[in-house]
């Protein structure tokens, strides 16, 4: 390392994985993650988990379809619980896309050089996760043919948007935030794409990635102006992606109905995001390594690092809790404190307990490094982290909707068949773009992973 | 048909490593080069600097987009709650602007980031299916491995067998002729 550190003592220093295996060459890089796309032959694997969850997709299209034709009634949602698993879903959904931006935008400021390679594939989950977070909102409108009446146009009826709504606020941030990841997406394919037109033997690739790369030449001019127009989509990604979890949580926290009505709410939402994005990522990034040969590209320390933050971020969500908890009783409230007994001790107990278990419990394991190094357990910490921030949106929906001011406004809330089936059928819908995604785009930004070999050590030394 | 005429777009030398890339443009620039365009498979700091090009209007752009789009989202916003569909509510005021900062904040953003999206597109000319240099035919590796620095023949200086001696000078481990049709 360099010269300027202090000495320590040796015991102390351990060695860090590298963010890229050392002996890869401009051309390996390349050529391997360009490979996955262009020549690899689909596989059995592929195929069957494609099929698979092309499935799950039919099973979400029926089931929008039937509730197109019935009504929300459908659902078991009802007066008072007005909001079931279509907000539930949304919340955890979006919430989910927000570790794809902040790898690719706060990393990206940071300096931080493990993010190059799991960038792309994260910027994908983001798109995908909103793709599949706007649907919830949408549908839960009852006449998702009449969405349009929230956006402001001259109407013929000359009524206008209500903007001192949250759920007005909301249907900006999320729609800002789907356009803003889209571009950033498309702007950091840009290269890449390129570089797959020039190395695409069928006709066909060469079409799709010679309109796609639209004349990209690699031209210092082109990198020069590209660069500027990255880093600027950073530094507005980066605000831009606390703002939107923020704005969701004003949809609760404006409300006065007790357990949402508090300040705690947009940090600790934004928080939770990243911590679900971040295990989302896992659980993506595991199987695709693995499946795809890139160990060499996401190696240990991306692994590693990833569980660091997830921590970090558990650590600010159980702190969420607790003030939660703090707030309900210092203020004396007796609605609030009435809450949260009831989140101990009301009929949905069981789900608050095991949300304690999933999100705050479970992740205190990723202290010791041992667990932090094992693919296996990692993969199954990030599913368990994904099931408590889904939980952890159920319980703050359903229980202070069920338990508000007057018991004669009290209720019970029991999803339905239709629930289960469209939350199941968007996994299957995300899952299934994944697919896609990892076999008609690089899954890797290969530019970056050039410039990441160039500045390592290791440049084109095999070609003298 | 028709009678294919050619020209001449450049001459363009090829260089193995960014090291070497740099330090010939470096050296165009000193012998009084002035069109010449470097290409390379990932960005090289300070690159476009050596071929003279130091000003780019993106961020330039993206404020403007940024400002536009604030400045849009709040004027809708006060335009519909305060002109065009006033509501009293317990005489609380029409212009409600803390409520409107959300908006406003999106807008800005989602204005900024198209600008600097397109800005950064339409002035690197894109959409731009043919280019000269795509003629050549070692030219696909400037998405790989390879550097290429190009000396165009508008250039006052250009003159075919000098400048291509002198990318070879400068260490260029291939050096060709970059023809078009017209």
């Amino acid at each position: 390392m360099s010269v300027t550190q202090p000495p320590v003592n040796s015991a102390h220093i351990r060695r860090l994985d590298p963010v890229l295996e050392p002996g890869h060459t401009y051309a390996s890089v390349t050529d391997k993650i360009a490979a996955v796309v262009l020549t690899r032959p689909l596989g059995i694997g592929w195929l069957a988990g494609f099929t698979l969850t092309f499935t799950i997709t039919m099973v979400l299209f029926i089931s929008i379809a039937w509730l197109i034709i019935k009504g929300v009634g459908i659902w078991g949602i009802n007066i008072p619980i007005g909001w079931g698993f279509a907000i539930v879903n949304f919340v955890w959904w979006i919430g989910i896309g927000h570790a794809g931006t902040l790898i690719s935008a706060i990393l990206f400021l940071l300096n931080q050089k493990w993010r190059t390679s799991i960038n792309r594939f994260a910027e994908a989950m983001t798109l995908f996760a909103v793709a599949c977070a706007g649907i919830f909102p949408l549908i839960h409108t009852g006449r998702p043919w009449m969405a349009y009446y929230m956006f402001p146009y001259p109407s013929t009826m000359g009524i206008w948007p209500q903007f001192r709504s949250p759920l007005i606020w909301d249907v900006f941030a999320v729609s800002t935030y789907g356009t803003v990841s889209a571009l950033f997406w498309f702007v950091g394919l840009l290269p890449d794409l390129a570089t797959l037109r020039d190395r695409a033997k069928k006709p066909y690739q060469q079409v799709i990635y010679g309109i796609l790369s639209m004349g990209w030449r690699n031209s210092a001019r082109h990198w020069h102006r590209y660069q500027s127009a990255y880093l600027l989509l950073a530094g507005l990604a980066t605000p831009l992606v606390l703002s939107v979890h923020t704005v969701v949580s004003f949809d609760f926290s404006v409300a006065i109905v007790p357990g949402w009505h508090t300040t705690i709410f947009p940090p600790y939402f934004v928080a939770g995001a990243i911590y679900s994005g971040f295990a989302m990522v896992l659980t993506l990034a595991i199987p695709l390594r693995k499946f795809y040969g890139l160990e060499d590209f996401i190696t240990m320390r991306h692994l590693d690092n990833m569980a660091k933050v997830m921590l970090a971020t558990g650590l600010i969500v159980a702190y969420g809790y607790f003030v939660e908890f703090f707030m309900a009783y210092y203020s004396g409230n007796k609605f609030d404190v009435f809450l949260a007994n009831q989140r101990l001790h009301g009929p949905y107990s069981g789900f608050y307990f095991a949300l304690i278990l999933c999100n705050i419990l479970t992740p205190q394991l990723l202290w010791i490094e041992k667990v932090r190094r094992n693919v296996v357990l990692l993969f199954l910490m990030s599913l368990v982290i994904n099931a408590g921030m889904w939980l952890e949106r159920f319980v703050i929906v359903v229980i202070s909707l069920t338990r508000d001011f007057v018991p004669s406004a009290w209720g019970r809330y029991q999803p339905t068949f239709w629930d289960y089936s469209t939350f199941i059928g968007t996994i299957g819908f995300f899952v299934m773009l994944i697919f896609l995604f990892v076999r008609g785009l690089p899954a890797i930004a290969i530019s970056e992973m050039r410039e990441l070999v160039a500045h390592g050590s290791h440049s084109n030394k095999e070609h003298k | 048909m028709t009678e294919h005429r050619s020209y001449l777009h450049g001459v363009m030398g090829e260089f193995e490593t960014p090291e070497q890339l740099v330090s010939a443009a470096k050296r165009a620039r000193e012998a009084g080069y002035k069109h010449v365009e470097a290409y390379t498979p990932f960005p090289i700091e300070g690159l476009a600097e050596h071929i003279g090009f130091r000003w780019t209007a993106v961020p330039l752009i993206t404020l403007i987009g940024g400002v536009g789009g604030g400045l849009t989202g709040f004027g809708l916003q006060y335009w519909c709650s305060a002109i065009a569909y006033p509501i009293n509510i317990g005489g609380r005021p029409l212009n409600s602007w803390p409520a409107f900062i959300p908006v406003t904040f999106e807008m800005t953003v989602l204005g900024a980031a198209i600008f600097a999206v397109v800005g950064m597109i339409a002035l690197n000319k894109l959409p731009q299916p043919h280019h000269p240099v795509f003629n050549v035919e070692r030219f696909a590796k400037a998405s790989t491995d390879r550097f290429f620095l190009c000396i165009e023949a508008r250039d006052a200086k250009f003159d075919l067998a000098g400048s291509a001696r002198f990318l070879q000078e400068v260490n260029a481990v291939h050096v060709t002729e970059v023809k078009d049709e017209e």
